[in-house]
């Protein structure tokens, strides 16, 4: 039985992780390609000719129809995966070790570990690096008071509701305290009015942790809503077909931004690139 | 209390067939002890099966115990070398296809009378479902779930500790569940191509003494213990995934 009734504000207090006038770290992809050997025939060409730059602090919006090559591109970025040509670079760093280390990702499924509490989970990633399990657990912990996940921290995965889970999982991608966060369509299995609480609990959660943020989604208006910049991505192979400046300050608020004019214009632009 | 009262009816009902067909006339008494004959049994040789009961539950065991550190080694390293999987699976099945009593006089000829080659035979018998249901259960994770502790950057070891031995978990319990119940079969043999105690060599003598109703005393110990162990690794199961437990019928 999912826990409900949550408080979703949260207390904005100072970043656990030591405040950062400029937090966050610049990206760069050049002229990047990226196949895949088809089974028969051509190979699938998921991105061509792509070229993206996130600058420090920045929360980047990434909007393209399905199979445009979302993922492919988070992957790049996240040093999982090679360019066949062109170059990515993270701060100073082109090597896949090096964006690796400077980047912590999000995936679309919470992937919480169904043995571990809400706590061992958020651990997770710093634990992954070598921090011992009790002193993991006890850098999570004021996390979960922040951001009103208080008196979940033993519940497991299974005991938590959709908004929850993706919750520890966010704080697991804090934790490590790298400057550019990796979000692959985060709330993109909620329903939809906890989609719509969770976008808010994100952009309060992003003003009290300011990072550089590279956030795909198929959902405009939440790329609109989250980002000072939005990317749109044209179908496969996967290009910049056009880029919104959102020039509202964060964290913005959910109810303004539904009736902003600002936001509608851009929004229209948006969905016009797409089609 | 349901499953108790329908399994403790399907017994019932069981030992009553079997005391109807030991009562026909055209069934002889050698090849059929009636229940109360083996009651009778159980009442008169107490302190003898008692004895060896001991015997064949240690070795039952024990070569459990062997079969569970071999099983899991080899299957942890065939996961992380796909060299000794590639080249190690065809001789864990053929391991399997080796006709245990054929095997089971040679491993008395080279470990002599004594307790090592029951421990050999049952071991040898035990070690295959957990070696399989393991290396299926650490093959089985998420393959997203790896690449984020790539993404991480955990190790190829702290990966295996922290993500795929606890995923693997129930997958082993499987394993040891089966193992169970067939690691009695293999005690039984390993004691009759040779041994001087234990139940299955006392059933052995009892079928050549014509001591009927001690054989079928002797398969109803051999049977509970097989039973228990088998309850014995779904409660360890029970215990140690809580996280897994399924919707059990109250």
């Amino acid at each position: 039985m999912p826990a409900k009734g949550v408080d979703f504000r949260m207390n904005v207090g100072a970043p656990v992780t030591g405040s950062r006038s400029e937090a966050g770290i610049g990206v760069t992809l050049s002229g990047v390609a990226r196949r895949y050997p088809a089974r028969r025939g051509a190979d699938v060409v998921a991105l061509e000719d792509l070229d993206l730059e996130l600058r420090a602090g920045e929360v980047l919006g990434v909007v393209g129809p399905s199979g445009c090559g979302k993922s492919t591109l988070l992957e790049l970025v996240a040093g999982l995966q090679e360019p066949d040509s062109g170059s990515v670079t993270v701060g100073e760093e082109s090597d896949p070790a090096g964006r690796r280390a400077a980047c912590t990702l999000m995936p679309q499924r919470d992937l919480l570990l169904p043995w571990r509490d809400a706590l061992g989970n958020a651990a997770l990633a710093i634990e992954a690096t070598g921090t011992p399990s009790r002193e993991a657990r006890a850098r999570a912990e004021p996390f979960f008071e922040r951001f009103g996940l208080s008196d979940f921290e033993h519940a497991r995965p299974a005991a938590l509701s959709g908004g929850m889970r993706q919750r520890v999982a966010f704080i697991r991608t804090l934790l490590p305290g790298r400057p550019l966060l990796l979000l692959d369509e985060p709330f993109a299995a909620l329903d939809a009015i906890t989609r719509a609480e969770m976008q808010q609990w994100l952009a309060n959660a992003l003003a009290a942790e300011p990072r550089t943020v590279l956030l795909v989604t198929h959902d405009v208006e939440e790329a609109l809503f989250l980002a000072d910049r939005v990317a749109v991505l044209s179908p496969r192979p996967g290009r910049v077909v056009a880029e919104l400046d959102v020039p509202l300050p964060r964290p913005r608020d959910r109810r303004a931004a539904v009736t902003d004019p600002e936001l509608a214009r851009l929004r229209a632009r948006a969905l016009e690139a797409l089609s | 209390m349901r499953r108790v009262v329908l399994s403790g009816l399907l017994l019932a009902a069981f030992v009553a067939a079997w005391a109807w067909l030991a009562s026909l006339q055209s069934v002889d008494d050698l090849t059929l002890a009636s229940p109360g004959e083996v009651v009778q049994a159980f009442e008169d040789d107490w302190s003898l099966l008692w004895d060896n009961a001991w015997v064949t539950l240690t070795e039952v065991l024990l070569g459990l115990a062997i079969a569970v550190v071999a099983g899991v080694v080899f299957a942890v390293g065939m996961h992380l070398s796909r060299a000794l999987r590639d080249a190690a699976y065809p001789l864990l099945v053929g391991s399997q296809a080796i006709p245990i009593v054929v095997l089971a006089p040679i491993f008395v000829l080279a470990f002599d009378y004594g307790i090592g080659p029951k421990l050999a035979i049952v071991a040898l018998i035990c070690f295959f479902p957990i070696t399989v249901n393991v290396l299926d259960g650490l093959r089985a994770v998420d393959p997203e779930q790896l690449k984020l502790m790539r993404s991480f950057g955990a190790s190829r070891l702290r990966t295996l500790r922290a993500v795929e031995l606890p995923a693997a978990l129930p997958s082993f319990f499987s394993g040891l569940r089966v193992a169970a119940t067939v690691s009695v079969i293999g005690a039984v043999f390993g004691e009759w191509a040779g041994a001087d105690e234990g139940l299955g060599r006392l059933v052995l003598l009892g079928n050549n003494q014509l001591q009927t109703p001690r054989v079928y005393a002797g398969v109803v110990i051999l049977t509970l213990m097989a039973v228990a162990l088998f309850a014995l690794a779904s409660l360890a199961e029970r215990l140690a995934c809580p996280w897994n437990r399924k919707e059990t019928p109250v």
